[in-house]
């Protein structure tokens, strides 16, 4: 069956199967290779998109119930002229990607946390960023959000 | 080894242990650092070839494969361009440890390039490309500096070529490849684009400088770009021994550089493995037996082909495989199966029957490898020794790269492409080669970005490599076949689980012996050096092996002895009723390199200092792989009983520091590593088959429970240049348990911490 929703401000009709995770659709129906496969039960975030601007991992997410909705994913963070999301930049002034594989999960996680409490606590950083890195890249991941939001290091991380 | 490409050059299969397993056990396959130490050895002795291009015929392939129109090739390694463009060719993958952009700057510097004009790409995966330096700086590790620094670099290549060499392990891409081949080539070709300027200019090549990709005549004011130069200088010969910088004139080596990775890495526009596609490409997943030995049975391919979208079932010998429009459709079309497959005989294995029997192998007292020096039993037996005796276990531990194993392959025309991540690209041709029983020439593969590896890529041990090579034979279209977490966690190619009993004698403050005995399938000797001046060591290997195939996993076997070694000294201290730092010190000679980094993280981390009550910090050194590397964890125990960890520290000497910025990110994720294997991680056997499925399951560290931030400090001693991938590692697990030792009271003597914490 035919199913209508945006991805990336783009209005898009799949004919796939109902129950099909959105990750699938993403990857395999749309060709959007930048979010990724990583457990599929949930449990590590690499395949994290927005849906309606709430932070989703979308190899649990049927495509059904995505119907009507707005998608954005790793390749709509840009603006329109090419320009990096502030969280990308950031990224890469913390030269936070080892394997990457993650990175993407990772930055849509932690653009919808800035979205939704602007500069956040390191408590706030410890309790929404719950995506698996095996690289290890978790200290720099925290100094990009910070930076991004233009936050100092916090006295929690002042040690070094 | 039955996939050596040179018959007459046969490398012996490491020594198999004799275990109790059953009959149908499958053939294991040492572990590859393993084979291609074993395999040099064996390969001194004859053929021409080098890091240059000294080979025509190698010559001609490499050219074909990587010089274009405007393009001027000097070495396997690089090429420059008419506009100035300097391409570095890595021989090793990059699987986020940033050696690409590294091993460009050791290149460029010698050079002195213009960095924003150099390019560096993957090798392409063929003979002509594999790795002399490599062979090169592997050598003094097996057979003593002494036979290796007679070898020429033509006989080195050849055995590099005859392994066949690409490989990525052991923390040696900067200091083996790095030192020995990228710095070489750039200045050697800095001298001979020095030499045609001199020509051209009509001046001597003493008053000519070079800088930014220019070389200058100051006195007429003349220059020349090395895009100008290329095309004279590359028909020169290259000097075999050119003079390399010394350190202070270092532009880019030491320096702080961005990775050139990143940016593709943040814009989800990084094409790895798994992300790979082609016109008419259809998806497969696969289900091997649970039990590792076993065999597929018999299976009902009617539920599956039900599935909307599925087209195939294929069967292999110990594995069925559902082909269809996409991965879920073949997901939904594997999980409808209900395959039947043997245990092999394997019924009886299970996690605490392979303690049971490491204990018992121990015991029997028969070791197959033994190192240290001295007479322990007698130090043991001295009246006034105090003894101390400890047993420690470590379970299997899995690699956990985020990608799960993808691989594409096409059969068309009588050739296998394939496309995907592995970590040694010309053994992967091999290795798919023999399973397809096709000639070497007629697989072509083509290395991508990989998300993570960790020791999970090394072709010897990856059996996707085969079950596409078998699958794309029996499809018209191109095949990528992709592996569900589950899959991957299950058949994985573990850290050894393993067994270990020290025993250590304490007399005036002091270690007057100590034994180590561990019971597991490789041995450590030789790879994990023992730090401490004792005078009386002894390390007993009792070779052990499951039905299970252990592979390399990140720092190797420096992860469990480490565990084990650094945990005992501060049990060691204890008994002495020494300060754990100031007893590791005394038995370290007092101007070594280990003794300062020991000195160097103490001072940063405050040791000494108070703590509040319930806190504790632990300290541990361990060297692997030519880097020394001490760190300082503290930590506390949570309401829940679980612990966490507040600080971490870690000092490191590696020699030479190349790019300060990635190395930081290295030590700190491996540090990382560490700690989440020995917090939670363990591969657990019931019945001969994997417990665990997935993260769930299997928890991996997360942002919340790794230390906020972690302060990595370099000392840039200038010794031998060390890897830098894996030592971050292994001083984590024992600095964590001696942190908790010191916050409770109580030791840990097996791992993960959880498990004992629930238990």
């Amino acid at each position: 069956m035919a199913i209508a929703f945006s991805v990336n401000g783009k209005q898009v009709e799949v004919e796939a199967e109902a129950d099909t995770p959105l990750l699938w659709v993403l990857r395999d129906d749309l060709g959007m290779t930048g979010t990724k496969f990583g457990c599929g039960i949930a449990a590590c975030g690499a395949c994290s998109v927005h849906v309606d601007g709430a932070v989703t991992r979308s190899c649990s997410m049927p495509l059904s119930e995505v119907a009507g909705k707005a998608v954005t994913t790793i390749e709509g963070l840009k603006a329109a002229d090419g320009t990096l999301h502030k969280v990308q930049q950031a990224w890469i002034d913390a030269q936070v990607p080892q394997c990457g594989y993650c990175q993407s999960g990772q930055i849509m996680a932690a653009v919808a946390l800035i979205e939704a409490v602007g500069t956040p606590s390191d408590a706030q950083i410890d309790e929404a960023m719950t995506n698996i890195c095996r690289c290890g890249t978790y200290p720099r991941i925290r100094k990009a959000i910070l930076a991004a939001t233009g936050a100092a290091a916090t006295a929690q991380q002042g040690d070094a | 080894m039955a996939d050596n490409p040179n018959p007459e050059l046969d490398v012996p299969e490491t020594k198999e242990p004799e275990t109790a397993a059953p009959a149908d056990k499958p053939k294991k396959k040492g572990v590859k650092r393993r084979i291609f130490l074993a395999g040099s050895a064996l390969l001194v002795g004859g053929g021409i070839f080098g890091v240059w291009w000294t080979d025509s015929s190698v010559k001609a392939k490499a050219k074909a494969l990587t010089v274009g129109e405007g393009e001027h090739g000097f070495a396997t390694w690089m090429k420059i361009a008419e506009d100035d463009t300097v391409t570095v060719y890595s021989p090793h993958i990059d699987f986020g440890q940033g050696s690409h952009t590294a091993l460009g700057q050791m290149l460029a510097d010698e050079l002195d390039a213009a960095w924003d004009k150099v390019k560096i790409e993957q090798a392409p995966s063929d003979l002509a490309f594999a790795n002399a330096a490599l062979a090169k700086g592997f050598l003094p590790e097996m057979v003593g500096q002494t036979v290796a620094g007679l070898l020429p670099d033509a006989v080195v290549g050849m055995m590099a070529r005859s392994m066949p060499l690409q490989i990525t392990g052991g923390s040696s891409a900067i200091r083996f490849t790095g030192e020995v081949g990228m710095r070489k080539t750039g200045a050697a070709v800095r001298a001979a684009l020095v030499a045609e300027a001199a020509d051209r200019l009509g001046v001597p090549a003493s008053e000519l400088t070079t800088a930014d990709s220019v070389v200058t005549h100051a006195r007429s004011g003349k220059s020349l770009r090395y895009g100008e130069l290329a095309a004279g200088a590359a028909e020169r010969s290259l000097a075999s021994d050119p003079v390399l910088k010394t350190r202070d004139q270092w532009k880019l080596i030491g320096q702080p550089v961005a990775r050139r990775d990143i940016p593709a890495k943040v814009d989800g526009s990084a094409v790895y493995g798994i992300d790979f596609t082609l016109p008419e490409m259809r998806v497969a997943t696969i289900a091997a037996a649970p039990v590792r030995g076993g065999r597929l049975e018999s299976v009902d391919e009617a539920p599956a082909l039900a599935v909307k979208g599925v087209e195939k079932v294929v069967k292999l010998d110990d594995a069925v495989i559902v082909v269809a429009k996409g991965y879920w459709p073949a997901k939904k079309g594997l999980d409808a199966l209900s395959p039947r497959f043997t245990d092999g005989g394997h019924a009886a294995v299970s996690t605490p029957a392979i303690y049971a029997a490491q204990g018992k192998l121990i015991a029997g007292g028969k070791a197959d490898n033994e190192g240290g020096e001295g007479d322990v039993d007698a130090a043991f037996g001295a009246a006034d020794a105090k003894l101390v005796e400890a047993e420690y276990r470590v379970p299997f531990l899995h690699h956990a790269m985020m990608e799960p194993f993808a691989l594409t392959g096409h059969f068309k025309d009588g050739k296998l492409h394939l496309w995907g991540g592995m970590q040694d690209p010309l053994s992967t041709r091999t290795k798919a080669a023999k399973a397809a029983g096709l000639s070497v020439d007629d697989v072509i593969f083509t290395p991508m970005i990989m998300g993570g590896g960790f020791g999970r890529r090394f072709p010897d041990l990856v059996e996707i490599i085969d079950q596409v090579a078998l699958l794309a034979k029996q499809v018209p279209y191109p095949v990528k076949l992709v592996w569900s977490r589950e899959e991957e966690l299950r058949h994985g190619t573990y850290r050894p689980q393993s067994l270990a009993r020290l025993k250590g004698a304490v007399k005036d403050g002091a270690i007057t012996a100590l034994r180590i005995d561990y019971a597991q399938s490789g041995s450590a000797e030789g790879e994990v050096p023992f730090i401490y001046n004792l005078p009386a060591t002894s390390r007993r290997h009792f070779a052990y092996q499951s039905n299970q195939i252990d592979g390399p996993w990140r720092s190797v076997n420096a992860t469990q002895l480490g565990f084990y070694t650094e945990s005992f000294m501060d049990e060691l201290a204890a008994a002495a009723g020494a300060d754990p730092y100031e007893f590791r010190r005394k038995h370290l000679p007092a101007d070594s390199r280990h003794a300062k980094v020991l000195d160097e993280v103490a001072k940063r981390s405050g040791w000494g200092t108070p703590l509040p009550e319930g806190t504790g910090r632990g300290i541990a050194i361990v060297e692997s792989f030519g880097t020394i590397v001490a760190e300082v964890i503290e930590a506390t125990v949570k309401e829940d009983g679980s612990p966490k960890v507040l600080k971490a520290w870690a000092v490191v000497d590696c020699g030479t520091t190349v790019n300060p910025l990635n190395a930081e990110a290295q030590i700190m994720g491996g540090l990382i590593m560490g700690l989440s294997s020995a917090m939670g991680e363990a591969v657990t056997l019931d019945k001969g088959a994997v417990v665990e499925s997935n993260f769930n399951d299997y928890p991996i560290l997360k942002l919340a429970d790794a230390p906020p931030q972690i302060d990595v400090h370099f000392i840039e001693s200038g010794a031998k240049t060390g890897g830098i991938g894996e030592p971050g590692l292994p001083p984590a697990s024992p600095a964590l348990a001696n942190a908790l030792a010191a916050a409770t009271g109580k030791r840990i003597r097996n791992l993960p911490v959880l498990a004992q914490a629930k238990a």
